[in-house]
C-alpha cells in the first residue's frame, strides 16, 4: 500500500479519519478536539456450509470453510481500524436447502447498504449475484470459482477474483514440471463439468510450457477414494495406466472423488499431480515462510483448526476492502472499485510479493504454492521465467490472450 | 558457502582488514539467533571464528544485549518467553514473561526496561527486566515487529507488518501518540543519532520510508534498483545507521545484498554482496565491522564498515534470525 500524494490527501481533507499518518490531524494531542467520525463498512460473505459426511472422515470439510478465514479479516482489518477510526463487520449468510437464493440473499445484504459482498459459491451464482448488484453498484469478491469463464468472456466490472483461475492452477504446476524436466504427461480426467475444464486448462499450459499430454483417458471407475480402506484394490483401475510413457500422471477430480486413490497405483512407478497429489494452491498448513507463520496461529487461535485455502482467499478478499479504505480514507464502492486495479493499490498477503489485481479481468496476481499432502515443495513462478510486467503474470491468462470485455 | 571468494577477496586481504579492522580496537562477541536451530551461534570478533552454541528456547528471534554485556536477552517466540542468559557461561539463567510470541525488542538507554514486540498478539509488553514484571500492554496493529527508541528513550516507535504503520509510544504514557502509515510489511524502525529521523524499512513494500520525528511525516521514501535482480526480491529489512549519521545499512532479504545508502542526498551508494535472504544487521561498538544474518545461507556474512567490502562469511546455525554484538 502507498501513502497518497499529499495533493490527493487534500482532496480527501473532509473524509480524513484522524490522527493516521502524514496526514494533517493530530487529534490525539492532550485535550485535543474529539476525533473525527468513524468510517464504518459492512462486509457480506455468502456461501453454502459442506453438508456432514455421512459416516467418519479424517478430512472432513469444515463447516465454517472460508468463513472463518473471512471472521479473521475482519478482526485484522478492526485492528488496523483502532488507529485510523474505521470499523469493519461481516454480515454472514448460509445458504441452505429451500432458503432464500444467492441473489436473494445478495439483494437483501445491499439492500441494507452492503456494498462488499464476498462469495464462496459456484460460477453460476457469482454470475447471477454480480449482475444482480450491479445497478446497487456493490462489488463482489469471488473466493471458490476457479472457472477461466468468469475472467474471460463473462467477466463483469464489478466482479474481483481472489481465487486462481484454472489457467494459473495448471500454469503452475507446469512451471514446476518445466523446472523438474517432467515433459510427458498422463491426464486422467473426471466425469464433471469442472473437471473437463481443469483438463482444458491443462492443455492450455502444455502448449504454452512445451508439455506433452501423451494420453487422456477418462475415469470409469467411481468414487474409489471414497471407498473404505478395506475395499480390495481395482485391478482394471491399475491396468488401465499401462503401457504409456508418461513422466507423470495429472488427474482432473474438483470434487476430491477418485484423485487420490491414483498414487502408488500406476502401473509404472510414476507421480501424481493435479487436484489430488502435488497441487498448486493458495494456501497450505505446512507455508511458515514469509510470515505466514503468525497467519497460521493467528487462524488457529480463532477458528481451531487449520487454515485452508478457502479460508484463505476469503481472508484476502476482506483485507483487500480494509487496505483499499484505508489507502482511500473512504468507503465509497465508486471510488474503492476503480482504484483496486490502480498502480497505487496492493495487497501483502505472506507470498513474499506484494499482490495485486490485474486490470485486464480483475484476477488476482499471487504467486502459487505447489505443495504435496506434508510439504510445500516449490514456488511458481519459478524463478527464470521472465515476463514484461512481472513474473506473476506467467500463471493464467494474460493480456493479450484475454477474452474479457468488461459490462 | 563462501562468500568470500564471491566478493573476491583474497585470504591475505581479509588478514589484513582483519588487522585493520582489529587493529587498536578489542575484540568483541558477537551472538546469532537460529531461529530453526534453537540455538545462539557466539563468535569472536578477532578471529571471526565461532567460539561457541548456546541452547536457547524454541524459535529465537530478537536478540540484545545488556548494558553492562554480562546478559544476553533472547525471544523464545514459540516458547512465548525471552531468555536471559549468562554471557560468561552460556547458560539461560532466567526467563523473562514477554507476553505470547515475542519478536523484536530493544532496551531502554539505560538498560530497562525492555520494550517487546509480540507478533501473535497486536501489542507491545513493557517488562522491568529487574523484577520479571510486566509494566505494561500497549495495543498495536496487527503483527507488530519493528522496535525503535529514540535516543533519549522518550519515544518508542513500533511497526506493525499487516497494518502498515509506524505507531509512536509515549514511554511514560505507554499511550500511542500517533501512527505513521508507511509500504506493506515494516519489518524494522532505527532513528538516527540526533533523534531527528526515523528510518522504517517495508519489506513487500520494497521501501524504507524516513519519518521527521517531530512532524511525524514521511520525508522520503528510498527504493532500489539492482541489476539482474528482480524488484520483488529487494525486500528491505534490518537497518543500522552509523553514529556520525553519514550511512545506512540496510539489508535487502532475499536479493542477498545490503544496500549502503549516503543519509544526506539518500542515494544508494552500493550494494553489497552477501549471503541468501539477508535480515539483521549489527554494528561493532567501535563501528568498524557490520554482522547481517543470512537465513536461507545460514551464515553471517562481516562487511569491514570504512572500506565498504564484505570480508567474510561465518557459518552459523539453521536460518540465522537476529544478530547482536557486546558492548565490550
Amino acid at each position: 500500500m502507498r501513502v497518497p500524494s499529499r495533493s490527493l490527501l487534500a482532496v480527501l481533507a473532509l473524509s480524513l479519519a484522524g490522527p493516521l499518518g502524514p496526514g494533517p490531524a493530530r487529534a490525539q494531542e492532550p485535550g485535543a478536539p474529539p476525533p473525527p467520525q468513524t468510517i464504518e463498512t459492512r462486509i457480506g460473505i455468502l456461501y453454502r456450509p459442506q453438508p456432514a459426511p455421512a459416516s467418519y472422515d479424517a478430512e472432513a470439510v469444515p463447516e465454517d470453510e472460508g468463513v472463518a478465514g473471512a471472521r479473521m479479516g475482519i478482526q485484522d482489518n478492526n485492528t488496523t481500524g483502532r488507529f485510523t477510526k474505521q470499523t469493519y463487520a461481516l454480515d454472514e449468510v448460509v445458504l441452505a436447502e429451500g432458503g432464500p437464493s444467492a441473489v436473494e440473499a445478495a439483494k437483501g445484504l445491499v439492500g441494507k447498504g452492503v456494498k462488499y459482498l464476498v462469495l464462496a459459491l459456484p460460477a453460476a451464482e457469482v454470475l447471477a449475484v454480480s449482475d444482480a448488484v450491479k445497478a446497487d453498484g456493490a462489488l463482489v469478491f469471488n473466493a471458490a470459482a476457479p472457472d477461466d469463464s468468469l475472467r474471460g468472456a463473462e467477466c463483469r466490472q464489478n466482479v474481483f477474483h481472489v481465487v486462481p483461475s484454472r489457467a494459473m492452477q495448471t500454469d503452475a504446476l507446469a512451471h514446476f514440471l518445466t523446472f523438474m524436466r517432467w515433459r510427458k504427461l498422463f491426464l486422467i480426467v473426471g466425469p464433471n463439468e469442472g473437471d473437463r475444464l481443469y483438463a482444458e486448462a491443462w492443455k492450455n499450459s502444455a502448449r504454452k510450457f512445451a508439455l506433452k499430454i501423451q494420453a487422456e483417458k477418462p475415469w470409469t471407475f467411481g468414487p474409489l477414494a471414497r471407498a473404505r480402506g478395506d475395499t480390495p484394490t481395482r485391478a482394471e483401475a491399475m491396468v488401465f495406466t499401462r503401457g504409456i510413457d508418461y513422466d507423470m500422471a495429472i488427474v482432473a477430480d474438483e470434487a476430491g472423488d477418485w484423485g487420490d486413490y491414483v498414487p502408488y497405483k500406476t502401473v509404472d512407478p510414476r507421480p501424481v499431480g493435479g487436484t489430488q497429489g502435488l497441487i498448486a494452491t493458495t494456501w497450505h498448513p505446512t507455508l511458515e515462510t514469509w510470515g505466514a507463520a503468525q497467519a497460521q496461529n493467528r487462524f488457529r487461535r480463532l477458528a481451531g483448526r487449520l487454515m485452508r485455502p478457502l479460508d484463505y482467499q476469503a481472508w484476502a478478499a476482506i483485507r483487500t476492502v480494509g487496505d483499499a479504505v484505508t489507502a482511500k480514507k473512504t468507503n465509497d464502492a465508486a471510488l474503492i472499485g476503480p482504484f483496486l486495479t490502480d498502480p497505487a493499490f496492493s495487497l501483502p498477503a505472506y507470498k513474499g510479493v506484494s499482490l495485486t489485481y490485474r486490470p485486464w479481468d480483475h484476477q488476482l496476481r499471487q504467486p502459487l504454492i505447489v505443495v504435496q499432502p506434508k510439504a510445500v515443495v516449490s514456488v511458481s513462478p519459478e524463478a527464470g521465467y521472465l515476463h514484461q510486467r512481472t513474473p506473476l503474470d506467467t500463471l493464467g491468462i494474460d493480456l493479450p490472450e484475454t477474452a474479457c470485455k468488461f459490462r | 558457502m563462501s562468500r568470500c571468494v564471491k566478493a573476491g577477496v583474497s585470504v591475505a586481504a581479509l588478514a589484513a582488514v582483519l588487522l585493520a579492522a582489529s587493529g587498536s580496537a578489542e575484540a568483541y562477541t558477537v551472538y546469532v539467533t537460529n531461529e530453526k536451530g534453537n540455538s545462539v551461534s557466539v563468535i569472536d570478533t578477532s578471529t571471526l571464528a565461532v567460539t561457541g552454541t548456546w541452547k536457547v528456547g524454541r524459535r529465537p528471534r530478537g536478540v540484545t544485549t545488556s548494558k553492562d554485556g554480562k546478559e544476553l536477552f533472547v525471544c523464545a517466540s514459540d516458547d512465548d518467553r525471552i531468555d536471559v542468559l549468562d554471557t560468561a557461561s552460556g547458560k539461560v539463567v532466567r526467563s523473562l514473561r514477554s507476553g505470547p510470541d515475542p519478536e523484536q525488542f530493544i532496551l531502554a538507554p539505560d538498560g530497562n526496561p525492555l520494550y517487546v514486540a509480540n507478533e501473535d498478539d497486536s501489542q507491545v509488553t513493557v517488562i522491568d527486566i529487574e523484577k520479571n514484571k510486566i509494566l505494561a500492554e500497549v495495543p498495536v496493529g496487527v503483527e507488530p515487529e519493528g522496535m525503535g527508541l529514540s535516543p533519549d528513550g522518550k519515544v518508542l516507535v513500533n511497526t506493525s507488518e499487516t497494518t502498515n504503520m509506524a505507531h509512536f509510544i509515549d514511554t511514560k504514557t505507554f499511550q500511542v501518540i500517533d501512527n505513521v502509515l508507511v509500504d506493506a510489511r515494516p519489518r524494522f524502525a532505527e532513528f538516527t543519532t540526533d533523534g531527528k529521523f526515523l528510518w522504517v524499512s517495508a519489506e513487500v513494500g520494497g521501501t524504507v520510508s524516513v519519518i521527521d520525528v517531530a512532524s511525524r511525516r514521511v520525508v522520503k521514501k528510498i527504493s532500489f534498483k539492482i541489476p539482474s535482480v528482480n524488484d520483488e526480491a529487494i525486500q528491505p529489512v534490518g537497518i543500522r545507521i552509523t553514529k556520525d549519521g553519514a550511512k545506512a545499512f540496510v539489508a535487502l532479504g532475499p536479493a542477498n545484498r545490503v544496500a549502503v545508502i549516503n543519509t544526506k542526498t539518500y542515494e544508494v551508494e552500493k550494494y553489497l554482496p552477501v549471503g541468501q535472504r539477508v535480515w539483521q544487521l549489527a554494528f561493532t561498538p567501535d563501528q568498524k565491522l557490520l554482522f547481517t544474518t543470512n537465513g536461507t545461507s545460514n551464515d553471517v556474512s562481516v562487511i569491514d564498515v570504512e572500506a565498504g567490502k564484505v570480508v567474510k562469511s561465518s557459518p552459523v546455525g539453521l536460518l540465522p534470525w537476529g544478530v547482536a554484538v557486546s558492548p565490550q
